[in-house]
């Protein structure tokens, strides 16, 4: 796992999009990637992400968990598109948030998967959680575009996001890089 | 924390123009976002971004895979190897030439690394006829500092249309 590390050190200056912290996969590999600490002075948060899975069996699936509550709070729906035909996907009483299907090892080396996932409102506490998202990648040939949403039956405040449930016990590869902002409102 | 969402340039068409650049764009930032707004074609064919290094690819190394529901249903397709460039816009009805106007928004992560392919993910909205989603990609491993709008196989954007690009730094 790596842990992002919030740059809290510097003074908040103007603006309402400000960067919170970024991971970036090294050599090793990660099996996850966890965001601590969050601080709940933003009105919402986004994670822009560039990722890649080492499975080589066949795509992998990138997932997220709030606060690691692993209990089956979580929920999902999906939009999206093969190339071939438009389908949906839905969880239920879910252990994690399902975000879309990611770039794995079993296409070009340089093929990696992008999303914009935005967690609306998550320092609320009279409110579950809810985000969106837009992800997926194109392998000149095959490829995965995504419209989803999610939801986290928990009014608690979002203070940690770990972005795992890689499907098949792989890991993200180098140059996965996961990017995380905080928008403010007036 | 610093502001890290920056206008790097915006363009009002002043006049029908056939394609849109943005060139020597810094390799400072971490993600481009590109917003176009009051998006209109004096031909309703397909809206592309060619990129490139120093100038816009126009070889074959771009594809894409797209969703889009037009309220009838809701069908997937992709292409391979075109040089039209990576799909912005509506591939079905084209784009609009009235007085409907459509949106894109325009993301394409890690736009200046020299390691990956670059992909795309973009949304498109034209209300009168289809709402879109896509994954593109440039099979490059070459930063990008240069991206250019266009129509094909013809046509240009009206006057009125507007195209600004961002740049996000994260930490």
């Amino acid at each position: 796992m790596i842990l992002g590390i919030l740059a809290s050190s510097q003074p908040a200056a103007a603006g309402d999009y400000e960067s919170i912290a970024t991971v970036t996969v090294g050599s090793g590999g990660a099996a996850s990637v966890e965001f601590t600490s969050i601080p709940s002075t933003y009105s919402h948060l986004q994670v822009r992400v560039l990722a890649r899975s080492d499975r080589s069996a066949g795509v992998d699936i990138v997932s997220l968990r709030m606060n690691n509550d692993t209990g089956g709070n979580y929920a999902d729906h999906l939009l999206y598109g093969d190339g071939s035909s438009a389908q949906t996907d839905v969880n239920t009483s879910a252990s994690k948030i399902n975000i879309q299907r990611l770039a794995s090892d079993n296409l070009s080396a340089s093929i990696f998967s992008g999303f914009v996932i935005d967690i609306l409102d998550y320092a609320n506490t009279n409110k579950y959680k809810t985000i969106r998202y837009l992800g997926g990648f194109d392998a000149n040939g095959s490829g995965r575009i995504g419209l989803g949403s999610g939801l986290w039956q928990s009014t608690s405040a979002i203070t940690s996001l770990k972005f795992q449930g890689l499907e098949y016990s792989s890991n993200y590869k180098e140059f996965t890089t996961f990017a995380l902002y905080g928008i403010k409102s007036a | 924390m610093p502001t890290t969402y920056e206008p790097i340039a915006t363009t009002t068409l002043g006049s029908d123009t056939a394609t849109v650049s943005f060139s020597s764009i810094s390799g400072s930032y971490t993600d481009l976002v590109a917003v176009v707004g009051n998006i209109s074609a004096t031909v309703g064919n397909t809206m592309y971004c060619r990129v490139g290094n120093s100038s816009v690819d126009t070889g074959s190394n771009y594809s894409y895979t797209e969703i889009f529901g037009n309220g009838s249903g809701a069908s997937s397709t992709r292409a391979s190897n075109t040089s039209n460039g990576l799909l912005c816009g509506d591939t079905t009805v084209g784009m609009p030439t009235g007085t409907s106007y459509a949106t894109l928004i325009f993301n394409i992560q890690n736009y200046s690394n020299t390691t990956t392919y670059k992909t795309a993910i973009s949304r498109y909205s034209s209300p009168s006829t289809v709402v879109q989603a896509t994954a593109a990609l440039w099979r490059s491993t070459s930063a990008i500092n240069v991206i250019e709008f266009r129509i094909a196989p013809s046509g240009s954007f009206k006057s009125g249309s507007t195209f600004t690009l961002y740049g996000i730094k994260s930490a």
